[in-house]
């Protein structure tokens, strides 16, 4: 995975809270066996809405998604996190995540930001005609009103974010505590009993 | 010196703490991993892809749920009747392929111990008190009821668990729950679950680890435990823990997959120790009065959208927060409801008893309890009761209670995931409403357009019995 430092672009201005990763994407859609080709099934129910943000044309090509508290709650689908790269967005700003959702959004290149709903609000309102830059290097969000909000953001997942980097290479390199870890003699007593 | 006093998350979390890293991120061994076949096609050809091999095979366990159909899988002339959809069935052969070429011990769709992973898992002794265990779905926080750190993770971690037997994480956040007294008549875990979510929310527990503590909760069963814990995801927490007890040991003692022997007695002595040490302390707390709780039910799209079964639907108006009123105005176009409706007057078309959070022996007793010489309501289009493992249903066939039910108007399923999420051919209509025991009411969750109302095993029989949502207290006792 290549690294990423800044997003900037337009943004969807959803804005609305406990968006599920059902409405991101439905189950239904879940049967595939690759990541790719779920954008098409995104926010499915929302875009049958009338004048939904996704298929607005002020907002074509628009590579952040804005959206209310505690974006992704629900199941642990990496779906949801596929379908809205396949759509093109590469950000989300929200007040909130649920915990799963950050996760799989970061293992997958997507940088979720967390800010206060006011600064969400704000960023709502610049959306309906001008960018937004979220520069990681910084830890800032940014308009073209001079409007700035620093983000908070995890270290480790900064930094592999930065540096695109192979999260299972990294483990990979420390082969030789997590062998240490199995050899203590306490492990076998958590070795489930091989059923037939 | 004493060591300082630790939550039962701690001690799990020390006990497994591989490498620590200057920024507080830690390995983390993970000791148990379930895998089915919706969120690990991608990990294994991850797999593939790089060239890696899957490190602990024997620390894994695969088996279909989601896709499978609950009706039928063998013909009558003995055969396996196939997979009708397509894509379903690319799913389940791709699981049987990854499981034979990585050397992963595999339940299939045919044996008696296949179930829901959820189900599976506590039944076979695979899940133990003091493991970390993870799988591609978040109502893996179930397991935390036999005192296992349970969390859901998204494929690329099955991917990573699967080829390092570990996990980057940091520590969460901890929150008790604590529940004190004796539940009232009728009143169920569930109802104890969608109360606690109620109170704190659809994000109450994000970035927390819930350990439910508390007199009503050392008196419940193992299967009221599974079904509180499972639902801690529904509350936003990752995972919800049960110290172990006599219970727990009880329950798991002479599990096919639970240590034997020597190896139980001193896993036992271990086990014991797994208590949340007095003046340990938490970063929250919440205290409920068992006495409060009644039977609920959900009225929305979000399983924080409870009330009690004799109670009404809430005016959007009526919520402080203007994002809260305009999701109440959403949730109830959604769901063809008005504000100040009476829960006891919702009429309900379908029933589904079955998901991993309620789909268990106590389960099925429960709502049979209610149906007992009792036929579903003439408005009922279909009543589902789905088995949460072949076990399970075995047990209740052997107690007699799938008569039960199939003389209500039940029918009566093959375990799976069924009516909980809309993979399979088990489906709400569109605009049709449903009394579900499941985890999820949200859009389009049990199908396109359907409606759901989720409640407890017995409360579900009684919506059956009623045609409309009913106060199960009504019917029994």
């Amino acid at each position: 995975m290549s690294g990423v430092t800044a997003v900037e672009g337009g943004a969807f201005p959803l804005g609305r809270a406990n968006v599920d990763t059902d409405i991101i994407i439905p189950a239904e859609h879940l049967k595939t066996i690759a990541r790719e080709g779920l954008g098409r099934f995104a926010f499915e129910t929302i875009r049958a809405e009338q004048g939904n943000v996704f298929d607005d044309p002020a907002y074509a090509g628009a590579s952040i998604l804005i959206a209310g508290d505690n974006f992704g709650c629900g199941s642990s689908r990496e779906h949801a996190v596929w379908a809205m790269r396949d759509l093109g967005i590469d950000a989300v700003i929200a007040p909130s995540f649920s915990d799963i959702f950050a996760s799989n959004a970061f293992k997958n290149g997507l940088v979720a930001v967390a800010l206060p709903q006011a600064a969400v609000d704000r960023l709502m309102e610049v959306a309906r005609d001008q960018p937004i830059r979220i520069d990681l290097e910084t830890m800032t969000v940014t308009t073209p009103f001079q409007d700035r909000f620093a983000f908070p953001m995890d270290p480790f997942r900064r930094d592999c974010l930065m540096k695109g980097l192979d999260e299972i290479g990294l483990t990979l390199e420390s082969e030789a505590a997590i062998a240490a870890y199995e050899a203590r003699p306490e492990a076998d007593l958590l070795r489930p009993v091989a059923v037939a | 010196m004493s060591e300082r006093p630790r939550t039962l998350y701690e001690k799990i979390w020390d006990a497994h703490v591989v490498e620590r890293r200057d920024d507080d991120t830690c390995l983390i061994y993970v000791d148990r991993h379930l895998v089915h076949e919706v969120t690990s096609p991608q990990a294994f050809e991850g797999l593939r892809a790089a060239g890696r091999r899957v490190r602990r095979p024997d620390l894994t366990l695969a088996v279909p749920d989601h896709n499978l159909a609950t009706t039928a899988r063998v013909g009558a002339d003995g055969r396996r009747l196939p997979i009708a959809d397509a894509a379903s069935r690319a799913q389940l052969s791709a699981l049987e392929h990854n499981v034979a070429e990585f050397g992963i011990p595999y339940i299939d769709d045919l044996a008696a111990e296949q179930g829901i992973v959820h189900v599976v898992g506590p039944e076979q002794g695979f899940t133990l008190p003091g493991t970390i265990l993870v799988c591609g779905d978040s109502h893996t926080a179930a397991h935390g009821a036999l005192g296992a750190l349970a969390f859901g993770i998204g494929t690329s971690e099955v991917e990573h668990v699967l080829a390092t037997q570990t996990l980057q994480l940091r520590q969460s956040k901890t929150l008790e729950i604590r529940v004190d007294g004796t539940l009232g008549f009728g009143v169920a875990a569930k109802d104890v679950i969608l109360h606690i979510i109620g109170r704190i929310g659809t994000a109450g527990g994000t970035g927390h680890v819930i350990e439910y503590r508390g007199s009503t909760f050392e008196k419940m069963s193992i299967e009221g435990r599974l079904t509180i814990a499972n639902m801690s995801i529904e509350a936003g927490a990752r995972s919800g823990l049960f110290a172990p007890d006599e219970a727990t040991f009880a329950y798991l003692k002479g599990r096919p997959m639970a240590p034997k022997g020597a190896d139980w007695e001193r896993a036992l002595a271990w086990w014991r120790t797994l208590q949340t040490d007095d003046g340990a302390r938490f970063d929250r707390s919440v205290r409920i009065d068992a006495a409060e709780i009644a039977p609920s039910v959900t009225w929305g799209t979000s399983p924080e959208d409870v009330v009690a079964v004799t109670g009404s639907i809430p005016d959007p108006d009526s919520f402080a927060d203007p994002a809260k009123s305009e999701a109440a105005r959403k949730s109830l176009a959604y769901m063809g409801l008005a504000a100040g409706t009476r829960m006891e007057d919702v009429p309900v078309s379908y029933i589904f008893i079955g998901s991993c959070t309620n789909s268990r022996i106590e389960d099925l007793r429960a709502a049979a309890d209610v149906l007992r010489s009792r036929k579903i309501h003439g408005d009922i289009r279909q009543a589902l009761v789905v088995p949460g493992s072949g076990l399970v249903k075995r047990q209740a066939e052997a107690e007699g209670l799938d008569r039960i039910f199939i003389e209500a108007g039940f029918e009566w399923r093959e375990p799976g995931c069924s009516m909980c999420l809309a993979m399979n051919p088990d489906k709400v209509p569109p605009g049709e409403r449903c009394a579900s025991t499941s985890n999820r009411n949200f859009v389009g969750r049990q199908g396109p357009g359907a409606r759901t109302h989720l409640v407890s095993p017995a409360m579900a029989a009684a919506a059956a019995v009623k045609g409309r949502l009913a106060d199960v207290r009504e019917l029994v006792g």
